[in-house]
C-alpha cells in the first residue's frame, strides 16, 4: 500500500515537474518589428532584425513580421500608425518600434490600440509617464562599451586625434559620443602615461541616423575629411558602416589608419585587419523575456535600460550590450583594455568619475562624485574639452 | 496588312504595362512567392479597407496638386525637375504661419495654404528667373534649388523651429490643434485638401483646353522660336507657367505637413515631385490619364506596405514596378516613333 502511494506521489510530483519545466509556447503569438533602416545594415536594425529572429528561435511558433527603412526618405507613403495598423490586423499583440524617431508616433498609436503591447527602443515615455500603460521602454546601456571604444582608440591611436562619426544630436548621442571620449581620455593617460588634454577627440554629426544623400553630410566624406586631418582612429555613432569601410579602404592603400564600428556584432567584418572591436546591441534575450512576458500575461508597463553580462561581454544570451576585439588590436593594447574592462566590472573604476564639466565650462559632475543615471541619461552637451558642436 | 495596323495601334498604349506585370511577376516568382498572393495582398493593402482606402487618397493629394502644375511646364516645354523644391518651400511656408500666426477659426488655415502656395510659387518663380534671366537651364537651376529646400528645411528643424524637448531630427515642434486641416474619420485624409487637388486638376484641364493662354502655350512648348514670331512672349507665358505649377506643388506640400504629418518634417516630400514627375511621363502628358496614373501610383505604393508585411519580401518592390513600368512606357510606349525606329533599323540593315 505504501509503496503504491509512493509511486502515484512520484508521478504526480513527475507531471507537475514537467508541466512546470515546459518552455512557453509561442503559438498563435505574433510580434512586428518596425526598423528606420534596412535589416542588413550591419548596424542598428540589423541588430533589431536578429534580436527578433532570436525570439522566433527561443519562443517556439512565434511568429515576427518586420517592417524595414520606415523613414520619410524611403517610404513618404507610409506612416508608423498605418504599419501598426496592418501589424495588428495580421494579429501582433506585441510590437517594438526600434528607433527615437518614432517615439511620438508609438505613444500616439499606443493609445489607440491598448489591448497591443507597444515598446519603443530608446525613448523614455514610460519613464516620464507620458506614454499609455501599454507602452514601454528599452535601451541598452551602451554607455561603458562605448568607453572600452574610446579606450581602444587611445590605445591605438599614433597621431593623437581620433574622430567620431556621430549621427545627429539628442541626449542620448550626447551621452554615448562623451562617454567614448571619458573612455579615451582615462586610458590614454592611465596606460599610455601621456597627457589626456594632448588628445584630440573631434565629433562630427551627419544630422541623421544614416546617410540621405541629398540630406545629411555624407558619412563616407566625413571619414575621408577626418582622415585626411591627422585623424587614425574613425568611431562610428551612426546606424552603418561607412567610417569601417573608408578606413578599410584607406589602409589598403598604406594610410595607418583604425575604425571601431558601432551597432552590430559581426560590423568588423567589413574590415578585420583595421577593427579595434566593436560595442554592439544583442537585443535577443530582452526581447525573448518581453515576449514571453506578453505570452504568458506577466508583462507589465517598464523603463529598462538593460546593462552588459559583465563576466562575459560576448555571451549573447544574457549580455544585453557587449564589447568584441577586433582582429586589428594590437596584443599589448588588448592586454590594455582588458585591464581597463575588468575594473569597469569591479567598479573600481567609473567612466562618469566628476571632476566632469560641460562643454561651456559650467560643471556637471562634482570631483570625486560619480554620475546618476539621471545626470548620464540626459546629458545636456558634450564635455569639456571634446570638439564639434553641442547643438 | 493595312486591316492589322489599327487594331495594333489601338491595343499598343497596353502593351509597356503589361509588359510591366510580367517582368514584376517573374520577379515575384524569381523571390520564391506566389504571385497571386503578393498582388492579392497588395489590393488589400490599397483597398482593403475603408482607412485603406483613406490612406491612398491622403497620399494621392499632394501628387495629383503637382502632377498637374506639371502639366503646365511641360505644355510650355519645361522640365520642372525643381517641384521637390517647390514641395518644401510650400510645407515650410505653410509651417511658419502654423507656428507663428494664430487667427480666428475661419482665416487660419486659408492663410496656411495660400502661404504654401506662395512659398512653392516663389521658389519655382526663382528657377524660372534664373532661366530667363540667368540662362541657367531649369534642370540644373531646379535640382540647387531642390537640395536648399531640403537644406532649409534641416536648418529650421535643428535651430529655430525644434521642439522646446529639444533636438531630435525628425521635425520640428507640433502644429496646435488649430493649425491642423481637419481629417476625415480618423485618417490622414483631409476632404478639404482632396476637394481643392480635384479643383485644381479641372481648373489646369480648363485652361489647357480651353483657354486662349493654353493655346499659346502649347505654342511655346512646340517651336519656342516660331512661337516668339507670332507675338507669344515667351518669357512671360514660361514664368507664368512655372509659378502656377509651383503654387500646386507648395499647396501639396503644405497639405503634407498639416494633415498628413503635424509638423515640419526632415524629407518632408520624400520624393513625391520626382514621382510626380514619373507620373505625367507614364499618362504620355495627356489630361484624362494623368489623374487615373496618380491614383494607380499611390494605390501601388500603399499596397506596397501591406506586401512587404504579409509576404516579407523586399520593400522597395512596389518603386520596382512603377520604375518599370515608366521605363517601358518611355522606350515603348509611343507605337509611332517604335515603327518609324524599326523602320529606320530595317533600311539602314538592307543598306
Amino acid at each position: 500500500m505504501h509503496k503504491k502511494v509512493l509511486l502515484l506521489l512520484a508521478l504526480t510530483a513527475l507531471v507537475l515537474a514537467a508541466c512546470g519545466a515546459s518552455t512557453p509556447s509561442g503559438e498563435n503569438f505574433t510580434f512586428g518589428v518596425i526598423l528606420v533602416g534596412p535589416q542588413n545594415d550591419h548596424g542598428w536594425s540589423q541588430a533589431h532584425y536578429e534580436g527578433g529572429q532570436y525570439v522566433v528561435e527561443n519562443l517556439p511558433g512565434a511568429e515576427m513580421i518586420v517592417f524595414e527603412s520606415l523613414n520619410p526618405a524611403d517610404k513618404p507613403e507610409a506612416t508608423l500608425e498605418g504599419v501598426v495598423d496592418e501589424m495588428v490586423a495580421q494579429g501582433a499583440t506585441l510590437i517594438i518600434t526600434t528607433s527615437d524617431e518614432f517615439e511620438e508616433d508609438t505613444t500616439t498609436v499606443a493609445a489607440k490600440y491598448p489591448e497591443v503591447t507597444f515598446v519603443n527602443v530608446s525613448g523614455d515615455d514610460a519613464l516620464t509617464g507620458e506614454g499609455p500603460a501599454n507602452l514601454s521602454n528599452i535601451m541598452g546601456r551602451m554607455e561603458e562599451m562605448k568607453a572600452i571604444a574610446g579606450c581602444a582608440a587611445a590605445l591605438t591611436t599614433q597621431t593623437g586625434q581620433l574622430g567620431y562619426v556621430g549621427p545627429l544630436i539628442n541626449h542620448e548621442t550626447l551621452r554615448l559620443t562623451a562617454s567614448a571620449y571619458l573612455g579615451a581620455q582615462h586610458c590614454y593617460e592611465t596606460y599610455r602615461g601621456l597627457d589626456a588634454d594632448d588628445l584630440e577627440f573631434t565629433v562630427s554629426w551627419i544630422g541623421f541616423w544614416f546617410n540621405i544623400p541629398g540630406v545629411t553630410s555624407d558619412p563616407t566624406e566625413v571619414t575621408t575629411n577626418f582622415i585626411d586631418t591627422g585623424v587614425d582612429v574613425v568611431l562610428s555613432g551612426i546606424d552603418t558602416t561607412e567610417a569601417i569601410n573608408v578606413a578599410g579602404q584607406r589602409a589598403a592603400a598604406g594610410d595607418a589608419v583604425w575604425a571601431v564600428p558601432y551597432d552590430y556584432l559581426a560590423a568588423c567584418d567589413n574590415a578585420p585587419d583595421i577593427c579595434l572591436g566593436v560595442p554592439f546591441f544583442n537585443w535577443g534575450p530582452d526581447y525573448l523575456a518581453l515576449a514571453t512576458a506578453v505570452v504568458d500575461g506577466s508583462w507589465t508597463q517598464s523603463w529598462v535600460w538593460s546593462g552588459p553580462n559583465w563576466a562575459d561581454l560576448s555571451d549573447l544570451d544574457s549580455s544585453a550590450v557587449g564589447w568584441l576585439n577586433g582582429p586589428g588590436l594590437s596584443e599589448e593594447a588588448a592586454a590594455d583594455l582588458a585591464d581597463y574592462i575588468s575594473k569597469l566590472a569591479s567598479g573600481e573604476v567609473a567612466v562618469w568619475t566628476g571632476p566632469i564639466n560641460l562643454q561651456d565650462g559650467s560643471a556637471y559632475i562634482a570631483a570625486g562624485e560619480v554620475g546618476s543615471d539621471e545626470q548620464v541619461w540626459y546629458l545636456p552637451q558634450l564635455i569639456e574639452g571634446m570638439n564639434g558642436p553641442s547643438q | 496588312m493595312s486591316s492589322k495596323r489599327p487594331f495594333i495601334q489601338r491595343i499598343w498604349p497596353l502593351l509597356p504595362g503589361l509588359a510591366a506585370l510580367l517582368i514584376t511577376t517573374l520577379l515575384l516568382m524569381g523571390m520564391g512567392t506566389n504571385p497571386v498572393d503578393a498582388y492579392a495582398a497588395m489590393w488589400q493593402g490599397a483597398f482593403g479597407s475603408s482607412a485603406r482606402l483613406y490612406s491612398v487618397l491622403a497620399f494621392l493629394v499632394p501628387l495629383l496638386l503637382a502632377a498637374s502644375g506639371l502639366l503646365l511646364t511641360f505644355k510650355a516645354g519645361l522640365w520642372n525637375i525643381g517641384i521637390e523644391g517647390q514641395i518644401i518651400m510650400g510645407a515650410i511656408a505653410a509651417s511658419w504661419v502654423a507656428l507663428r500666426v494664430e487667427l480666428p477659426a475661419g482665416l487660419q488655415i486659408p492663410l496656411e495654404l495660400l502661404a504654401a502656395m506662395a512659398g512653392g510659387g516663389l521658389w519655382a518663380l526663382l528657377a524660372g528667373v534664373l532661366k530667363t534671366r540667368g540662362g541657367v537651364h531649369e534642370i540644373f537651376g531646379g535640382l540647387a534649388l531642390n537640395n536648399l529646400a531640403i537644406l532649409f528645411t534641416n536648418y529650421l528643424i535643428a535651430g529655430p523651429w525644434q521642439p522646446p524637448e529639444g533636438g531630435s531630427f525628425r521635425g520640428t515642434q507640433t502644429f496646435g490643434a488649430h493649425a491642423l486641416l481637419p481629417l476625415f474619420d480618423n485618417s490622414r485624409l483631409s476632404l478639404l485638401s482632396l476637394a481643392l487637388a480635384v479643383l485644381a486638376f479641372a481648373g489646369v484641364a480648363l485652361l489647357l483646353t480651353n483657354s486662349h493662354w493654353g493655346l499659346r502655350l502649347k505654342a511655346l512648348g512646340k517651336n519656342a522660336r516660331s512661337a516668339f514670331l507670332l507675338g507669344v512672349s515667351s518669357q512671360r507665358e514660361l514664368l507664368l507657367a512655372m509659378a502656377l505649377c509651383g503654387a500646386l506643388a507648395g499647396l501639396g506640400g503644405g497639405v503634407r505637413v498639416l494633415s498628413w504629418f503635424d509638423s515640419l518634417r526632415q524629407s518632408i516630400s520624400g520624393g513625391i515631385g520626382y514621382l510626380a514627375l514619373m507620373v505625367v511621363l507614364l499618362a504620355g502628358f495627356r489630361l484624362v490619364l494623368t489623374p487615373l496614373v496618380a491614383f494607380f501610383f499611390s494605390a501601388v505604393l500603399n499596397g506596397s506596405i501591406t506586401l512587404q508585411l504579409r509576404t516579407q519580401l523586399h520593400s522597395a518592390l512596389g518603386d520596382i514596378l512603377t520604375g518599370i513600368l515608366v521605363l517601358l512606357v518611355l522606350l515603348f510606349g509611343n507605337y509611332e516613333r517604335v515603327r518609324n525606329a524599326l523602320q529606320k533599323r530595317r533600311r539602314a540593315q538592307h543598306g
